[in-house]
């Protein structure tokens, strides 16, 4: 594979694995994250979310495979110059104050952008208050802070809203969407509430047991399954779950709803069919491990498989 | 300055651009929105409703699509004519009323009748369903 400097993906990975304590946490991945994007990490504990983010992060290396970040390695100058990785342990110095950390962020990054770092740390938090006296939440903005002031190019974020309230997390948000409307920031960030990505992410990755389950663009995912609703006894459920593109089917009294793929046309009874919402998609795929993956093509890409055979370096 | 201010609603599983779409067409109705009138731009969108900016312009784009607005470069996207309540409508919502109030008398609750039309109008408007030509005709003939 050729690393295209210009125009590269905010993230690549080729036959990723990576080990983690002696066991294979990621195995074969393959994806692309296109740059300028807003893309939503999703899937079970232990699915492979933090590994994936902290090898496209340079913190973890690869067994096997490789890891790019707009086309270098994250483990180089260039690489790490260019990304900025909130990790779930947000590990900052607990002596110092708001300012001090800030401050600190500033020496340590050539291209500091103090409007960027306060923006999102907004005006709640007391630069004098020391680290170790702050509330969760309220270390979860300075260490977003830190990262928005690097002014990275892609910036990866894991479960970046989960001890926030819903007045901070709004907040953070729109303090992300609004990066990412000004300098084409690409995010990634990891979450476990579906709802709260609606809106937020226009691409989509989907990790489960240490393999791609979906990626693409969010409107495609969307538009390319349908979700079908028709009374039990007019259309034979038993027979249902068996065809080709039916993600999921589920029974409950009277009503048969299915997950399915494509338009949507499906033999045997009426079907009343609506576009699925991101939260009732996600959790289709969450709940039906066995069904085969949904990987968009980019314009201009091969699919990469989903496994990679004689890859070895 | 702003116009019109967007409440999107994450759990509701309508697709945010769509929630775009609908408030900006409901300000229209309501005579909020006039020709001439300057929606937000995406950033002041973005920044109000914390969604992410590629939402806002499909939003934007559909509704040019539809001939309702009309970006001009370096200026913002404009209003460029409204969505007038018709004859047609009036007549059609005082029916639809009688029909609400009889459904209600009849025992219905708020979310029977919803589900009842929504039912109804899905089969309406999906392409392929079997009696949806009928039912344009039927609709036809009694609002004539």
């Amino acid at each position: 594979m050729s690393d295209r400097a210009e125009g590269a993906a905010a993230v690549r990975a080729d036959g990723l694995d990576v080990r983690r304590g002696g066991k294979t946490v990621l195995r074969g991945v393959c994806l692309e994250l296109p740059a300028g994007r807003v893309c939503a990490l999703v899937g079970p504990n232990g699915g492979g979310k933090t590994t994936f983010l902290e090898t496209a992060a340079g913190l973890l290396r690869p067994h096997k495979g490789t890891v790019r970040l707009l086309g270098a390695d994250p483990d180089s100058d260039s690489g790490r110059a260019r990304l900025a990785f909130v990790g779930q342990d947000k590990p900052l110095y607990p002596r110092l104050t708001v300012a001090d950390t800030l401050r600190m962020g500033r020496d340590l990054n050539p291209g500091w952008r103090p409007d960027l770092a306060a923006r999102m740390l907004g005006e709640r938090i007391p630069e004098q208050a020391r680290i170790g006296s702050l509330s969760g939440g309220q270390r979860t903005r300075v260490a977003l802070a830190l990262a928005m002031g690097k002014a990275a190019d892609v910036l990866l974020l894991d479960e970046p809203l989960a001890d926030l309230d819903p007045l901070s997390r709004h907040h953070v948000t729109s303090v992300l969407m609004s990066d990412a409307a000004e300098r084409g920031t690409s995010i990634v960030m990891s979450s476990h509430v579906l709802a709260e990505l609606e809106g937020v992410a226009d691409e989509l990755l989907l990790l489960d047991n240490g393999g791609v389950r979906m990626s693409g663009p969010v409107d495609e995912a969307l538009a390319d399954h349908r979700l079908l609703t028709g009374s039990t006894a007019e259309t034979a459920p038993q027979d249902v779950p068996a065809l080709p593109g039916v993600v999921e089917a589920r029974t409950r009294g009277r009503r048969t709803t299915l997950l399915v793929r494509g338009d949507g046309t499906l033999p045997g009874g009426p079907w009343q069919s609506e576009e699925p919402s991101l939260e009732t998609l996600l959790m289709s795929y969450l709940r039906s491990p066995e069904s085969p993956p949904w990987i968009a093509c980019h314009p201009g890409e091969t699919v990469p498989e989903a496994t990679h055979t004689g890859a070895a370096a | 300055m702003t116009v019109i201010e967007y409440r999107i609603e994450r759990r509701s599983g309508v697709p945010t651009y769509q929630q775009i779409v609908r408030q900006t067409e409901q300000a229209l109705r309501l005579g909020l929105l006039r020709p001439g009138d300057k929606l937000p731009t995406a950033r002041e969108v973005v920044e109000a409703t914390a969604v992410n900016p590629n939402t806002v312009l499909k939003a934007y784009r559909e509704l040019e699509r539809s001939g309702l607005v009309e970006p001009r470069p370096g200026l913002g996207t404009f209003v460029l004519r409204t969505l007038g309540v018709g004859e047609t409508d009036s007549e059609l919502r005082d029916e639809l009323q009688r029909w609400t109030a009889r459904a209600r008398r009849a025992g219905l609750e708020k979310e029977d009748v919803i589900a009842l039309v929504t039912s109804v109008v899905e089969r309406e408007f999906t392409g392929g369903a079997a009696d949806g030509g009928a039912g344009a005709r039927t609709r036809k003939a009694r609002t004539s």
